[in-house]
């Protein structure tokens, strides 16, 4: 179970991007977490992960809690050691390296060989695409092939929890779906998922709990159906509107209307 | 008026092949012929000069080698390589000359062991362990804090490192003649009527073993670990990689490599002498366009690039010496930087090298 409590994190010692985030991953759910840009959204990524060192940034309150631990200050070494990996935005496939390769780094951690094998058998039977392409440079993969790879990458760690930050990112509808559904089946072999999204519809389908944050902290959480029901969320992130196709010059002037969960 | 189509003008292409192609055919073709013609000429001086060339062409690729797997790594040319040579070699002449532990005035025990040449190998492994901790002290102290920083600043406290310790080299050498008592000498054996020095056999058979070696540890965790980091660091963080871990490996190889190519440049045919000299430490920017001409991060570029480097260097020198009034007495030591230049018109990125635009 992962908790982050009351999290507040600073960037350069002056901008302050996470003011009191709390959210819960319970073991074996996928939790997703919604926000629009810059509600720091990959900053609750780093700071799970150890990466807010590289950014400048620094937790100044607040506890990131990974089964009774706080892990808010190991290195991100520690942190996939203990079990939990990230997808990182964007992919951040190493271009130059061969698709076994990066797989490679990506069991860096686990030093048992039988272990390493036994992933990499099981990221084979993910992703048979991967398997076709084993020895071609990961830089000229497609774009879903990247994002497989990324995951693949993740997987080979063996995490307990897997954080994903925006998989969906720049893929065709398609290729969403199939990513959507290789998640599932990712957790239901165990794994629990922190799922990062600006992608809501897909995020909250899959979800068992959802988070959306704005300007640092959650402004409201609940049951998936509950928030995909909201009116705030549909306009806002699905872009539907309440009546439905019915349109006036008023609602196109959506900023006149504001979000209830601000004060 | 808006301009539609690029300004035809003059072009630099003729067909299909470019100018610097055309360069190269200009001068290739009576360059080779001119080789060919010496060849039956002196066949037993050509040999020789070949000889020459591969013991040369090694000892740069082994520099080169240092240069790569720290460049593979951290991303920056490292400046200090030279010094680090030069350290490596007073490292060897402290535990063999001296007969001394590097540093201390305790008796090295292992110049003891018989026969001598074991002794004397031993000792070497043991001045390139002190060569492998001060790279790893340079590391920590100098670059481990720089993860992160601008590149550029980072390539310039390597040189700041390199002065450093050349000032340091230099007072232990002073004027002393610190001989490296290579149990093989500066001598040689002949082959016909050829003279071949043993230098030139160990040079090449040093480079082929470090070569394969490097090659084969790019291959390893380790080594993939290495090119991930050097790829995109914080990516590698992500994936549990220590990157500090793999900086340190790699500085360490580095020094290492340095200290070989140390060794090697106070022989032939680097120099005549076999002991250490302020000048020892210029090898490494003597086996820089080596480097540059085969792509900073390619290990089969430090070596083809050695190679060629050191052919063109010994083969100018040998063939090229009746021009010296026309050239300069020495015109030998700009050869490789010609050579550089000429390589890098046609492949920007180096023979060997990734075809993207480094910051050096």
């Amino acid at each position: 179970m992962l908790e982050v409590a009351n999290l507040e994190v600073v960037y350069n010692e002056v901008i302050l991007v996470l003011r009191g985030l709390s959210i819960e991953v319970p073991d074996g759910n996928i939790v997703a977490l919604l926000g629009a840009n810059g509600a720091g959204k990959t900053t609750t990524v780093r700071s799970v992960c150890g990466l807010l060192d590289v950014h400048e940034g620094h937790v100044t309150k607040g506890s990131v809690n990974w089964r009774g631990t706080d892990i808010a200050h190991h290195s991100p070494a520690k942190i996939v050691e203990s079990g939990i990996t990230q997808v990182m935005e964007g992919r951040r496939v190493f271009a130059e390296l061969t698709v076994d390769e990066n797989l490679t780094t990506g069991g860096y951690t686990v030093k048992d060989k039988a272990k390493n094998q036994a992933a990499y058998d099981r990221v084979m039977e993910l992703f048979p695409r991967l398997a076709d392409r084993r020895t071609s440079t990961a830089g000229y993969l497609s774009g879903g092939e990247q994002q497989m790879l990324a995951i693949g990458r993740a997987m080979m760690a063996e995490p307990e929890l897997l954080v994903l930050d925006e998989p969906s990112l720049g893929l065709a509808p398609k290729l969403i779906e199939q990513i959507r559904d290789i998640i599932v089946e990712i957790n239901q072999q165990g794994t629990s998922v922190l799922l990062i999204e600006q992608n809501a519809m897909m995020a909250l389908s899959i979800a068992d709990y959802g988070y959306i944050m704005e300007t640092g902290k959650v402004v409201m959480d609940g049951d998936p159906k509950k928030l995909l029901a909201d009116d705030d969320v549909q306009e806002f992130y699905l872009g539907l509107h309440a009546e439905g196709a019915k349109k006036s010059f008023r609602d196109v002037k959506h900023y006149k209307r504001r979000k209830r969960w601000l004060s | 008026m808006t301009a539609t189509t690029a300004p035809r003008g003059w072009s630099y292409s003729l067909g299909k092949i470019s100018t610097g192609g055309w360069f190269l055919i200009g001068i290739g073709i009576p360059l080779g012929g001119y080789l060919v013609y010496e060849l039956f000429d002196d066949p037993v001086l050509f040999f020789q000069t070949t000889m020459k060339s591969f013991g040369l062409g090694s000892v740069y690729a082994i520099v080169a080698l240092g240069f790569v797997l720290i460049f593979k790594a951290t991303q920056t040319v490292n400046f200090a390589q030279g010094a680090l040579a030069a350290s490596g070699a007073l490292f060897v002449s402290y535990a063999v000359f001296d007969g001394h532990i590097p540093f201390t005035t305790l008796r090295n025990p292992l110049i003891e062991i018989e026969p001598e040449w074991l002794g004397w190998s031993l000792s070497v492994v043991m001045a390139l362990a002190f060569s492998a901790m001060l790279g790893l002290l340079i590391e920590r102290l100098a670059i481990r804090p720089m993860v992160g920083q601008p590149l550029f600043s980072v390539a310039v406290i390597t040189l700041g490192l390199e002065i450093v310790l050349r000032v340091f080299n230099n007072d232990a050498v002073e004027v002393d003649f610190r001989s490296l008592e290579i149990p093989y000498g500066t001598g040689g054996f002949t082959v016909g009527d050829a003279i071949v020095n043993w230098s030139y056999i160990a040079a090449m058979i040093t480079a082929t073993v470090a070569f394969v070696a490097v090659y084969i540890f790019y291959r390893t965790r380790t080594g993939i670990a290495m090119r991930a980091v050097a790829f995109d660091q914080e990516a590698a963080m992500a994936q549990g990689i220590n990157v500090g871990k793999v900086f340190a490996i790699a500085w360490a190889a580095g020094a290492v490599l340095a200290a070989i190519g140390g060794i090697f440049a106070t022989q032939p045919p680097v120099k005549q002498t076999g002991a250490v000299e302020p000048e020892t430490a210029n090898i490494a920017f003597r086996a820089l366009p080596a480097v540059i001409l085969g792509g900073l991060d390619s290990a089969t570029g430090a070596l083809v690039g050695g190679l060629i480097v050191g052919f063109a260097e010994i083969f100018a020198g040998q063939y090229l010496a009746g021009q010296t009034d026309l050239l300069g007495p020495g015109y030998t030591l700009i050869v490789p930087y010609v050579v550089m230049i000429v390589a890098l018109l046609v492949r920007p990125y180096g023979l060997f090298g990734t075809p993207e635009i480094r910051r050096v």
